[in-house]
């Protein structure tokens, strides 16, 4: 066991696979520097600031057998890239009828938390969930950083890794064995019974904190980390929702067609679960603005321990449907 | 930039190599009058992009190149699809979205590919395709192989971001890609004029650190030359070149289910149908002796029949089950 930080995590995880596999390939703006200097310019390129081009590089050395991870820096920067994602990373093995596997990784940042204003502190998330033929994970901790940046760069698929920009620095043990975390499969990172939270990426740390300031006050709050958004594991977020009877989403994102929204759907139309429900389910979010600079307005927009304590009180105080 | 319409040495040029060039031009010309006529007459469905004026550029590109190389296509793209090898059997299946064709019925006309002979697909998005074709230079580089992509687009390409990034970048990197701008005149309804400030797409490649050539595009033969050099620099490691083919398309820039007016002038119109690339260079065969009159008439016969067998072959194959709508987006 090794303590790593989330970015050291990643990156030891991006330098064994491309150890492991000649055929992975990196592009970046910024290559990182160790790995730059140990596998060298053709295998770790720099590129000019064109993130549509780099995206579409992709694309077509993937369709020719290549294996590249896409370094877009802040998910803002890959909005710059969307037609080649949605129109041709999303759709092309499709449309083509399978004729070819396109195995790629996109790695995209969020600066939500770190003083970065609107355009470099919105997650983005959504916005790749929704399109077919993607995958997409959120790991909130070092080892589950390793474990899903490694599941993804063997995937065959494309598939896009958000990175909290808040969790780099955070540290945790990680395992020194390869330590592969399967895409599509959630963990409950804190059993209960009361009440169940699902919190996305670095909302975690503070749903953890609120579980533990109800845990004072007798309530037991059990918290999953979905850690790939697609394919959800809805079943263990329904199975949890079954046995607790409440949920809520923790998501800093604004709420609109968000991975929150999409969590609560997949309650709401599964009977056997909903049927079960104690209280509404509840989106805590940001509220539909961007992020803005000034640090009591970040604050105030982004969900915390506090709001989520006084959500799960909220819930706890309605009473139970009568059968 | 320099122009590549007199080039000596193709005087010379093997006879069998001017006929299978004609043979394929008059294949992509009878498919794509028969494509629009299928439409009109509602047997397939969508929009058809007819390629028929251009065949030069197919043809006379694809030429130069082996199946290991690849192409990338827009979505005029069955004349590209064509010349880089691809069955026309399971292209018409395509087309009349049945099981047997290329994409099993999941792309139609505009999203046409075989990736078997290195055609990495028809592209709906003008522009995206360039960034692609970077993608399979860049491809070909890790390979350590000798193989060249080639990227087909259009004139109105030039109005979009990924076109100046992906010049900008082939460059950078030494990509082996040669760069094809079929300038048919049009973006759609636009005029060249009207959408690309500098007078020729050919005078960008200077400003991107290529070179840049004017081409005769309803020359096969100078389409051969100036490829032959463009892909002999690509294979030795010199980077990319951008070829500018001046063309004519005869029809809309899309049909569905009628032909639209023709917003061109007409003596446009009546200027480019003088310089078509077929009667051109059945004057040049004729003249070297290679081919008769009544040769390329028994072409063009052996032609419509393997395209009454093509449109069989595509009756003949099923539609896709329902169900198969929910296959192929993920590997396994």
């Amino acid at each position: 066991m090794a303590s790593l930080s989330y970015a050291a995590a990643l990156d030891s995880a991006l330098a064994e696979e491309m150890r492991r596999d000649p055929r992975v390939f990196t592009m970046s703006t910024s290559p990182p520097p160790a790995l730059l200097a140990e596998l060298g310019p053709r295998r770790v390129k720099r590129m000019p600031i064109s993130e549509s081009t780099m995206t579409g590089i992709a694309v077509g050395s993937a369709g020719c057998g290549f294996r590249p991870v896409v370094h877009w820096g802040s998910v803002t920067f890959a909005f710059m890239a969307f037609d080649q994602v949605v129109n041709q990373a999303c759709k092309i093995r499709y449309m083509f009828g399978g004729q070819r596997d396109f195995p790629i990784v996109f790695r995209a940042s969020y600066g939500n938390g770190t003083r970065s204003a609107a355009q470099h502190s919105q997650t983005g998330y959504a916005l790749y969930a929704h399109l077919a033929g993607l995958k997409v994970v959120l790991p909130s901790g070092a080892a589950d950083a390793r474990g899903l940046l490694k599941s993804a760069i063997r995937d065959n698929n494309p598939v896009v890794c958000f990175e909290p920009s808040r969790i780099a620095p955070l540290e945790e043990d990680v395992a020194e064995d390869e330590g592969l975390v399967p895409i599509g499969v959630a963990a409950v990172k804190r059993p209960g019974t009361d009440i169940t939270i699902v919190a996305l990426g670095y909302m975690l740390y503070p749903a953890l904190a609120a579980a533990d300031e109800l845990a004072a006050d007798g309530v037991s709050v059990e918290v999953i980390d979905p850690r790939t958004l697609v394919p959800l594991d809805v079943e263990l977020i329904r199975a949890s929702v079954r046995k607790t009877g409440r949920l809520i989403v923790v998501d800093e994102s604004a709420p609109t067609c968000s991975m929150a929204a999409e969590i609560a759907a997949s309650i709401a139309e599964d009977w056997q679960t909903c049927r079960g429900l104690r209280a509404p389910v509840r989106r805590v979010t940001m509220p539909a603005v961007p992020v803005p600079f000034s640090p009591p307005l970040e604050d105030f927009v982004l969900p915390d321990q506090a709001r989520i304590a006084g959500t799960i009180r909220e819930l706890l105080g309605y009473a139970s449907p009568q059968p | 930039m320099t122009d590549a319409s007199a080039a000596p040495e193709l005087s010379a040029l093997e006879p069998d190599l001017c006929i299978e060039m004609y043979r394929q031009m008059v294949l992509i010309r009878h498919f794509e009058e028969l494509a629009l006529k299928l439409r009109l007459d509602d047997r397939i469905h969508g929009v058809v992009h007819p390629y028929s004026g251009q065949e030069a550029i197919a043809v006379g590109v694809c030429a130069n190149l082996r199946i290991t190389d690849r192409i990338v296509s827009n979505h005029r793209g069955h004349g590209h699809c064509i010349a880089k090898g691809a069955d026309i059997n399971r292209m018409m299946a395509e087309l009349f979205g049945r099981r047997d064709g290329y994409c099993k019925g999941k792309g139609g006309s505009m999203h046409i590919a075989d990736f078997d002979v290195g055609m990495l697909g028809a592209n709906g998005i003008v522009g995206a395709g360039l960034p692609i074709t970077a993608g399979a230079g860049v491809a070909a580089q890790l390979e350590g192989s000798d193989a060249v992509a080639v990227g087909f687009f259009g004139d109105g390409a030039t109005g979009e971001g990924p076109f100046h990034e992906s010049l900008n970048i082939a460059a950078l990197m030494q990509l082996p890609v040669v760069w094809v701008c079929e300038n048919n005149q049009y973006a759609a309804g636009t005029p060249v004029g009207v959408g690309l400030a500098a007078s020729n797409v050919a005078d960008l490649a200077a400003g991107y650190g290529m070179p840049g050539v004017i081409v005769d595009g309803n020359d096969v033969l100078a389409v051969f030359a100036a490829t032959r050099q463009a892909v002999q620099r690509a294979r030795a490691g010199q980077g990319p070149t951008l070829l500018e083919c001046k063309t004519w398309r005869r029809h809309q820039h899309a049909v569905r289910d009628v032909i639209p007016p023709d917003p061109r002038p007409p003596e446009l119109i009546a200027h480019w149908e003088a310089r078509d690339p077929i009667p051109g260079f059945e004057r040049h065969l004729t003249q070297r002796g290679i081919l008769t009159t009544e040769q390329m008439a028994d072409i063009g016969l052996s032609i419509d029949q393997d395209l009454v067998d093509a449109v069989a072959f595509a009756d003949a194959s099923p539609y896709p089950a329902p169900e198969e709508a929910l296959e192929d987006v993920f590997a396994l």
